[in-house]
């Protein structure tokens, strides 16, 4: 049960370490070697994708990998003209699937979480088994199967055909499940019951405040999660003004391998897409809290 | 820890049930019946159907539906293209498995060790690929694995020599398994490091002022009591790897060396989609989230299902 609790020592932490014994250690090389390599492999992409963005067509194949260009401009000009501005479509696609998605996702955990956490009904187990079951079912297989069933009832190429399955998150459930055990008093809703508060009124006016920041690290796990999704839009849609982000950079890519000059635009469109989560990530580090993830295994 | 379901004011007998839990129930079980169990469930009859053609196949009436029994599962199993994908997987994930695994392993370490420098710019650094969606990765990397724009062959040509091809038959798997290490070692990274923050300090001050050293203590100590957090990112690799589709497929356009049933799941997108073969699509399907399930709980069991104990037991 110290799961969640436990989470704010170990959050504050990362920004205050704790104060050391012997003043200042020495200096692992070694080690900070080895960390710094890392550092350099993971950044080594991401530092290529900014400097290839600034280069024109003719700079990419030609100039040394690692020299900037002059072109940053022009390319994200290209990209923004390329077929009536189609890649901002892409981006707006992408950006109501992963914000409704990881929203509605929230709540629908937030309340099921909650349900099984503080209720005691026939069939709670069997329906938490279910779900927990669902976190081990590869989501990636059910992707054509999904399929399958939309085209059934008329509902492939459409949005709802990518939003519908990006709202069921077993994992989130269990979270939110886990979260709200930890977190929500019982004497709490006793007390509010007591008051005559119904039950619609506990979740909505005390339970969901309380389990806000669990929320919203559902949230943000979700928004990620739907954001670099592929497969789902792959498979679903056909119109191009529905497609993702990433399923219209895979279908320039295929068309770049007969137009190379459409890689410039695939390049500055990589750079951009990864932009804005780069900037969640940056701005939102303290509701990063992975710790739910490996705090929910400690029993 | 539960509270009971009646209102607290009525303590006596229960009449009726409460339905309140069975409301707030409803949106979750009803989305997750739709969009995980039925497509579940019709695929599995799917698997079990066939069409049958008579006459010339034109026509309306031509295409009959009908029971195929065990069929498509039969085919399924004696395919030699999906066996030659699901080794390719195998190999695939023997290479990333361990390698990612590992240097996550190392690295939360490394963050958590005290006299490591630089270790917020290193987990920044490290965590960075999680953003990048997968498509996007390995679009980078083909760049970068493509002779005209690859550093490597840049340095190699300087001195003359000429680069090996990385997107080859030879290296393929080898170029697809670093994508994967890259783009997940930093989630399981954090996953690890964050459990290491939970251990109380104090373990290692005592086992300090007992002469051990930083690598006895990691060793002894700290590995044994994230075990847990080892074993979910362990599932969760598992489960990733064995659906692998997005990197190969993404790549496919810049090499000859993927085809376009690579994987037993390009394989599945292929049948369904290319050669409308919903019925042996389905049938492989379901063996291969058939095989996910087993390998998964089987490990889960292996390891005494640690990792999933529900918190109220």
């Amino acid at each position: 049960m110290s799961t969640a609790l436990a989470t704010d020592r170990s959050v504050s932490t990362h920004k205050h370490p704790p104060a050391r014994p012997q003043k200042q250690r020495r200096t692992s090389v070694l080690g900070t070697a080895a960390l710094m390599l890392g550092a350099l492999y993971c950044l080594t992409p991401v530092a290529w994708v900014v400097i290839a963005a600034t280069k024109s067509r003719d700079d990419l194949f030609d100039t040394l990998t690692f020299m900037p260009g002059t072109s940053l401009f022009e390319n994200i000009h290209d990209l923004t003209t390329y077929r009536g501005g189609m890649f901002w479509e892409w981006t707006a696609n992408t950006a109501f699937y992963a914000g409704a998605g990881a929203f509605l996702s929230a709540v629908l955990s937030g309340l099921t979480g909650y349900t099984l956490a503080k209720y005691r009904f026939r069939g709670r187990n069997v329906i938490f088994n279910i779900l927990l079951a669902g976190v081990l079912v590869p989501a990636v297989t059910l992707a054509i199967p999904q399929y399958l069933l939309m085209a059934k009832v008329g509902l492939t190429d459409s949005y709802w055909s990518v939003l519908l399955p990006s709202i069921v998150s077993p994992y989130g459930m269990y979270l939110a499940r886990i979260y709200a055990a930890a977190a929500i008093p019982d004497s709490l809703i006793e007390a509010a019951r007591t008051d005559g508060a119904s039950d619609v009124r506990i979740f909505s006016m005390i339970a969901l405040p309380i389990m806000r920041p669990g929320l919203v690290t559902v949230f943000l796990f979700q928004f990620v999660a739907i954001w670099n999704n592929f497969l789902l839009a792959f498979v679903m849609l056909s119109d191009d003004h529905k497609f993702p982000l990433t399923v219209g950079l895979y279908t320039l890519l295929r068309q770049g391998n007969t137009t190379p000059a459409l890689y410039t635009l695939v390049i500055t469109g990589s750079l951009l897409s990864i932009l804005p989560l780069a900037a969640l990530f940056l701005t939102l580090q303290r509701y990063w809290r992975i710790d739910l993830l490996s705090g929910a295994t400690k029993g | 820890m539960s509270v009971d379901a009646t209102p607290a004011g009525r303590s006596r007998k229960r009449t009726a049930p409460n339905l309140v839990p069975y409301v707030f129930l409803a949106p979750a079980v009803v989305l997750f019946t739709l969009v995980l169990l039925v497509p579940i469930g019709y695929t599995a009859y799917l698997s079990f159907r066939k069409v049958k053609v008579s006459g010339l196949g034109l026509g309306k009436g031509s295409r009959k539906e009908i029971f195929a029994g065990l069929d498509n599962y039969q085919a399924t199993f004696t395919d030699p293209e999906l066996w030659a994908g699901a080794l390719r997987v195998l190999g695939y994930g023997a290479i990333l498995l361990p390698a990612m695994l590992l240097s996550a392993l190392l690295f939360a370490l490394l963050l958590d060790a005290p006299r490591t420098r630089f270790a917020r710019f290193g987990r920044i650094a490290i965590f960075l690929p999680y953003a990048v969606p997968s498509v996007v990765a390995s679009l980078l990397w083909g760049f970068l694995y493509l002779p005209a724009v690859s550093p490597l062959h840049y340095v190699l040509e300087r001195f003359g020599v000429e680069g090996p091809d990385l997107l080859g038959q030879g290296s393929i798997v080898g170029a697809l398994a670093n994508i994967g290490v890259w783009g997940g070692v930093g989630f399981n990274m954090i996953v690890i490091y964050t459990s290491l923050r939970a251990i109380p300090r104090e373990l290692f001050e005592s086992a300090r002022i007992d002469g051990c050293s930083e690598w006895q203590i990691a060793w002894r100590i700290k590995i044994p009591l994230v075990t847990p957090a080892l074993i979910m990112t362990t599932v969760f690799s598992l489960i990733a790897t064995l659906q692998v589709f997005t990197e190969p497929t993404t790549l496919a356009p810049m090499t000859n060396s993927l085809s376009s049933t690579w994987t037993p799941l390009m394989k599945i997108y292929r049948d369904a989609f290319v050669r409308n073969d919903l019925y042996s699509a389905a049938a492989t399907s379901i063996v291969i989230a058939g095989i996910t399930l087993i390998l998964s709980f089987g490990f889960l069991r292996a390891v005494q299902n640690r990792a999933f104990g529900s918190e109220d037991q």
